[in-house]
């Protein structure tokens, strides 16, 4: 997309020439979510508190976040004290009541091996819900301190780093993600690993692409003038100027890191078989369909569109409050 | 024109370069002993160094990626560890049943999503406008098993109108393949929907409030006529490039739909390959996509280039 000019209709024109010229492409995705103008008049004007306290306000009084808010709770709650209220022992073996249908003893019905669905699905939320987030926040931080160096310091360093993310991007994630576990063994922390350095090389982009529309603009050089070092000038000058698209990035990340993961652990990829797993759940049952089992594959495949559905409501919100 | 080409091809190159570079690091340096992955846990070591000699692992690892590249630059890819024999004879069919899979979902998801795009844009802020962006975009964060899944339940066991696997009984006309590839694909569609509505309408709502469609309204020209001649050629722009950027996740797409559908295409055999630590397989198939991907991506830009006349017309940076 480089160097199709900067009046292109479809958005890449807010981003000016320094960021169209530059060696490392630009997601028109990207181009959405950065703000326009992220307000250094606002933050300027008042404190950066108050803004985060009046966004935090309108995000509490917004019902799409609220609902996203309290789904996700729910699945919290099931991930964390769901041993206390499951129905059943998630990993208990019964062979006389194979693939059960839903009824009042089972209300999810049972498994191929007798296994209660529901008491799986409360179970199942764990290693999503811990894997999920820390890649992504793991991400977000890689991904963030990337490009502000690239932004910060442009030439040989950008370029460079620019064609290496630019060829490891050129692999889908899941297939990135095959390449390494494979290499290095499967493991959560293999899985934490690959998804957040892929998603700090995908935000690395947008914080670049940040970066450069600030560092050349007076309170920067003002900075600079000061005597400030590199270090500086990028964590306390330019980061609380560009957290905008950091955290709209966050939340996107997020919700494609429970894609990833869902995706990963019913390729097999995740916990071992018989920890309950919504995507390993899954794989395991879903032969079983075509004998009309469906419930023992439906409802976890329900559960992570849940979530996923959870984190978009959410993610929505945020956006719409930071960009305002 | 021609600098600007062959800029944009040298740089495909290198990052192709670089992608091999990256392939070959984790395939051949990270995983350290191919020789006892190869013979197996029960070989002796003295065999498993003697393989590990002959395969050049005692080379410094520069040399090794050179002989490696020359190889593969030869149209060698050596031999599958899980089925020893040469990789090639199962890349390009699987490749050529992959590409059939993804051509179906293609063809169904780009004129649905810009449809869908303009038709949002020209409703912008109304009811319908909420609806397909608010569903487009839940749809693409779905991943493709789960919507597949309930695909399947809905389509193929109780409507009974679509079969459950992808594979057609073999010599069946293109019409049958295409009712077994149906119910794959939509999984896809699904995914890549979102996005290129979202850019699709992005580009309208901005042709939209531009200046060249006023005037033409102005002009007194028919609604259709400014849509279709004025509007949709500058707002398409934007949407073929995403349309090339969206092969990765059309690919990653096929990994899963191809093992939850059971289609033995190039998705599926890296699956195997990964499942089965076949490295030589594994590395033949990521490098396919990473050229597919990159190919896609150059000739959109190209594509983008000559259709837009400020860009052809100005020359390049």
């Amino acid at each position: 997309m480089s160097g199709t000019g900067d009046e292109e209709p479809g958005g890449l024109g807010r981003l000016g020439r320094a960021a169209v010229d530059s060696p490392t492409a630009v997601d028109p995705l990207l181009t959405l979510i950065l703000p326009v103008d992220h307000g250094h008049g606002a933050v300027l004007g008042s404190s950066a508190k108050q803004v985060r306290r009046q966004q935090l306000g309108l995000l509490l009084r917004s019902r799409t976040f609220l609902v996203g808010a309290a789904i996700l709770l729910l699945w919290i709650v099931c991930a964390i004290f769901g041993g206390m209220f499951r129905p059943y022992d998630p990993l208990a073996v019964n062979l006389f009541t194979t693939n059960a249908p839903p009824s009042g003893v089972h209300l999810f019905g049972t498994d191929s091996l007798g296994r209660d669905v529901l008491s799986r699905a409360i179970i199942g939320s764990r290693e999503i819900l811990f894997v999920a987030p820390s890649s992504a926040a793991l991400g977000t931080i890689f991904g963030t301190v990337m490009g502000l160096v690239q932004g910060y310091y442009r030439g040989l360093v950008d370029m460079i780093t620019g064609r290496i993310i630019e060829a490891y991007l050129a692999l889908p994630l899941v297939i990135a993600a095959f390449v390494f576990i494979v290499a290095l063994g499967p493991s959560i922390l293999t899985l934490v690993l690959v998804i957040s350095i892929t998603f700090g090389f995908l935000i690395s982009r947008t914080v670049r692409t940040a970066v450069l529309l600030e560092r050349d603009l007076d309170y920067v050089a003002a900075a600079r003038l000061q005597g400030e070092g590199a270090m500086h000038n990028m964590f306390v000058e330019i980061l609380p100027n560009v957290m905008g698209p950091i955290i709209v990035e966050f939340t996107v990340r997020l919700g494609y890191a429970i894609f990833l993961v869902a995706t990963l652990s019913f390729l097999g990829f995740g916990v071992s078989p018989p920890t309950p797993d919504w995507g390993a759940d899954i794989a395991a049952n879903y032969q079983y369909l075509v004998a009309g089992y469906w419930w023992e594959t439906l409802f976890p495949a329900l559960a992570i569109a849940s979530l996923i559905t959870a984190i978009n409501l959410m993610g929505d919100s945020i956006e719409t409050v930071v960009i305002q | 024109m021609g600098r600007y080409i062959l800029k944009r091809l040298g740089l495909a190159i290198l990052t192709l370069l670089l992608l091999s570079l990256i392939v070959f690091l984790a395939g051949q340096v990270l995983p350290g002993n191919p020789g006892r992955l190869i013979l197996g846990n029960f070989a002796s070591q003295r065999s498993v160094d003697i393989l590990n000699r002959q395969l050049g692992l005692d080379h410094p690892v520069l040399l090794q990626y050179w002989e490696w590249a020359t190889r593969i630059m030869h149209g060698n890819f050596g031999r599958s560890y899980q089925f020893q024999a040469p990789v090639i004879s199962f890349l390009f069919p699987a490749a050529g049943r992959s590409l059939k899979l993804a051509s179906l979902a293609f063809v169904i998801v780009v004129p649905l999503s810009i449809l869908g795009g303009v038709v949002a844009a020209l409703n912008r802020g109304r009811t319908v406008d909420r609806i397909i962006s608010t569903i487009g975009l839940s749809l693409s964060t779905l991943p493709e098993f789960v919507s597949g899944i309930v695909l399947i339940v809905v389509f193929a066991i109780e409507l009974k109108i679509l079969p459950v696997s992808a594979n057609a009984p073999p010599g069946s006309g293109v019409l049958i393949q295409l009712r077994y590839l149906l119910l794959p694909a939509i999984p896809l569609v699904l995914v890549l929907f979102g996005y290129i509505a979202r850019i699709a309408r992005a580009g309208t709502v901005e042709a939209l409030e531009s200046d060249y469609v006023r005037t033409a309204t102005l002009k007194g020209l028919r609604r259709r006529t400014v849509i279709v001649r004025h509007m949709l050629r500058n707002s398409m722009l934007p949407t073929m490039t995403v349309v090339a950027t969206q092969t990765g996740y059309l690919i990653g797409g096929l990994v899963v739909t191809e093992t939850l559908f059971n289609y033995p295409g190039l998705g599926r055999l890296i699956y195997n390959a990964a499942v089965a630590k076949d490295f030589p397989m594994l590395e033949a198939g990521v490098l396919v996509i990473g050229v597919v991907y990159l190919t896609a991506t150059l000739l959109a830009d190209l594509l983008a280039t000559f259709l837009n006349p400020r860009v052809r017309l100005q020359g390049f940076e």
